[in-house]
């Protein structure tokens, strides 16, 4: 659940999202859930040409699985906190993660 | 409307009828929609029941495509065309990996 709560603090943030199969996708992060399914806004891929069925599609859902990195900004992340609250869970994991 | 892309790499469009926890879903009047290049081309699906860990990512369709349509047999031949070529690449690339020590066995069909 940790990770679930870290990225409800960045909703609002651009993101970029890179998948498993190499796609990497740029927008604002409108949505997660406990799978880590990833909402986006206003997206564009990062290489329009390579893939144009994405030229289309202003909004996207992404299922978690497929997820390889998801990019930040540096400035939107307190990494003192989320290290201790890293820390914190795995002494006391407080679920049993999501499956 | 929506633009389903799934893990074999195919892209389907049809309206979402229904999901669930897993991402499940079923589309009507589903079209599968091949890109070569700048054309793209359609293929009549009908109703699809897609299972959850196949799906890479729904995207809501909006806008008209850049992208010239043709028919079904052209962009079918391009393709082809364009698979072989990536094949021949493919295995190229591996027999001078394979002459260098290294070991070769990827297949690019599950793109996770």
């Amino acid at each position: 659940m940790l990770f679930y709560s870290f990225f409800k603090t960045l909703i609002g943030q651009q993101v970029t999202v890179e998948l498993k199969n190499d796609l990497a996708i740029t927008g604002i992060l409108t949505s997660v859930d406990q799978f880590l399914n990833i909402k986006l806004d206003e997206i564009r891929a990062v290489d329009d040409a390579k893939y144009p069925h994405m030229m289309a599609v202003k909004n996207c859902f992404i299922r978690g699985s497929v997820v390889r990195y998801v990019q930040l900004p540096a400035s939107a992340v307190d990494t003192a906190l989320l290290q201790d609250a890293a820390r914190r869970e795995a002494q006391q994991p407080t679920t049993g993660g999501a499956h | 409307k929506l633009l389903v892309v799934l893990r074999d790499g195919r892209k389907l469009i049809g309206v979402l009828r229904s999901f669930d926890q897993f991402a499940n879903l079923v589309l009507q009047d589903t079209i599968e929609r091949i890109y070569v290049g700048d054309a793209y081309g359609d293929i009549p699906r009908g109703i699809f029941i897609i299972r959850g860990e196949n799906v890479v990512l729904l995207g809501e369709i909006e806008d008209e495509l850049p992208l010239r349509q043709v028919p079904v047999e052209e962009i079918l031949l391009a393709q082809r065309e364009e698979m072989e070529a990536r094949q021949r690449r493919e295995k190229l690339k591996n027999k001078l990996l394979h002459d260098q020590g290294f070991s070769v066995d990827f297949t690019e069909t599950d793109l996770y």
